[in-house]
């Protein structure tokens, strides 16, 4: 087997070899390569047909008309555009957003530059279960409310939100809803006309099409208005100028295309899989599961490993690329906000390890990784006093550390 | 994180990992770090009459860092008068593992470790 085992796919995906091909077809001389806004001659013509194909695709994923798809560079400008756009464009309504907690930060980030220029934000904290409630939403809206943002997907914990009923909420208030699509597309299915989305963020990587590509969302009926935040020709209507990158979307669209026709067999065969890795695992002492069990997609799973810390437990999988609920190369080490926002303590925050299953994931993979898995915990627990102590029944919140 | 090569050896192979009777007043436990900061040290000595260290154990929740810094302090400790091994300075191990700065608390904690030891088993002999 070919070492280390890649179980990241919530990070990035590589390219599928079908979208590649495409996205060849679009660069050289022999290729679509001219420029899509070219109206007066052919090499535009054809890029821009390529370019409204893949804008077809994408907005099929998610039962959206071709022409409310805004190419991005990916979710990141995607969550910028419709949350600074729209909060800019309806100041005089109000200048409070609500989001929650466990956004990822391109959300985060840009609500935090909001509060700077003088909006008001509200972070609602998710239950036990990792999940935004629609209750929460309905309890945080204000008269003054213009945007709501809530991801669909979490990235770190697969947990999936109930959009459908926190988008009716913001409907009947006639409050703007933006989702981050991001960890969503192709996992789970998307309509954005039953789920009442207003804006959806959307990336190609995730998703086995290229990194640097993306897509907003942005709903005609009711028209949603939002402010360009990069200026300079007027395309996408507009809302994002900037030459469009054909290869790109040709790729983003093609992705979309395939994970919106594999997306069933997908999620079989993931579900088949993290069922595998979960109970290769959970049978171990002191393991356990983060976030909803029930409400989540298959590919992501989230566990703590109690009294291992979290570093040494990379260091002894370094045969397994998945990533760690701390973030362990800053000097201070600094659990995962998404973990603590869950009610973990920083120990358990930094025990976790997110295994993040794909399209190329094999059975023999996962038995590969459980066995990995746990020798690593087995070995370490054998090195932690904690462990000891556990054993020897003092608990351990009792105890008096001498912090340093 | 790139772990230099003397620390991966004692993350691999960690020395002298185990328990010593702490009810022994020959035995000196010294327990550094807090788990919320993501390392805890437990390091133990025994030690003959003369005070010198026969036998040294560790257990260690933490980096890899963490965790070869205590091992390496065990080799280093057993043979030595606890006056000695008192002496040693977190900068000693932290050159020898080769740690780079964001970890040179790992090496902070050893030496906290084992003078806590140190001052343990000087406790329990009245000395």
């Amino acid at each position: 087997m070919t070492l280390p085992i890649y179980l990241d796919y919530a990070s990035t995906t590589p390219v599928d070899p079908v979208v590649a091909d495409k996205m060849m077809d679009c660069l050289t001389t022999s290729g679509k390569f001219g420029n899509p806004a070219s109206r007066s001659h052919v090499f535009g013509w054809e890029a821009e047909s390529a370019v409204e194909d893949a804008r077809a695709d994408v907005a099929n994923i998610m039962g959206a008309d071709p022409r409310e798809i805004v190419w991005t560079s990916g979710a990141t400008e995607a969550n910028n555009l419709a949350i600074k756009g729209c909060a800019h464009f309806n100041v005089r309504r109000g200048k409070h957003i609500v989001t929650s907690r466990i956004e990822h930060k391109a959300v985060l980030d840009t609500c935090r530059q909001l509060e700077r220029e003088g909006f008001e934000l509200t972070y609602l904290d998710p239950d036990a279960n990792g999940l935004i409630q629609p209750e929460m939403v309905s309890e945080a809206l204000r008269g003054d409310t213009t945007v709501v943002s809530i991801m669909h997907v979490n990235n770190e914990l697969g947990t999936r939100n109930d959009i459908a009923s926190i988008g009716k909420v913001c409907r009947d208030r006639k409050i703007f809803f933006h989702v981050d699509a991001a960890q969503s597309a192709g996992k789970t299915p998307i309509d954005v006309e039953e789920m009442n989305v207003d804006m959806m963020s959307f990336s190609a990587h995730k998703l086995y099409g290229p990194k640097g590509i993306g897509a907003l969302y942005v709903r005609r009926k009711p028209r949603v208005r939002i402010e360009a935040q990069i200026h300079g020709g007027g395309h996408e209507r507009g809302m994002r100028s900037g030459t469009l990158p054909t290869h790109q979307i040709v790729g983003m669209g093609e992705a979309f295309r395939l994970g919106r026709e594999m997306l069933e067999s997908e999620t079989d065969r993931i579900t088949r899989l993290r069922h595998r890795l979960w109970a290769g695992v959970s049978d171990m002492e002191e393991v356990y599961l983060n976030g909803s069990a029930q409400q989540s997609v298959p590919g992501i799973i989230n566990i703590s490993f109690a009294f291992v810390e979290g570093e040494s437990l990379i260091m002894a999988l370094r045969d397994l690329a998945v990533s760690s609920g701390s973030a362990c190369t800053s000097a201070s080490l600094e659990p995962s906000y998404v973990l603590r926002a869950l009610g973990l303590n920083d120990e358990m925050a930094h025990s976790s390890i997110r295994f993040s299953i794909g399209r190329y994931t094999t059975k023999e993979q996962i038995d590969d990784t459980i066995a990995k898995v746990r020798r690593a915990v087995e070995k370490l627990r054998e090195l932690s006093p904690l462990w000891d102590m556990f054993k020897d029944g003092i608990d351990l919140n009792q105890v008096e550390w001498s912090a340093h | 994180m790139a772990y230099s090569d003397k620390v991966i050896d004692h993350y691999e192979n960690p020395r002298n990992v185990g328990k010593l009777d702490d009810t022994s007043k020959f035995v000196g436990t010294g327990m550094v770090g807090a788990p919320a900061c993501g390392d805890v040290m437990r390091l133990q000595i025994q030690v003959d009459s003369d005070g010198v260290i026969e036998d040294a154990k560790f257990k260690t929740y933490g980096c890899g860092s963490a965790i070869a810094s205590s091992s390496l302090l065990t080799e280093w400790v057993k043979g030595k008068n606890i006056n000695d091994a008192e002496q040693i300075k977190n900068t000693e191990i932290a050159q020898e593992l080769a740690l780079p700065p964001v970890k040179i608390h790992c090496s902070v904690l050893a030496e906290d470790a084992i003078k806590a030891a140190v001052r343990d088993v000087r406790d329990k002999q009245g000395i």
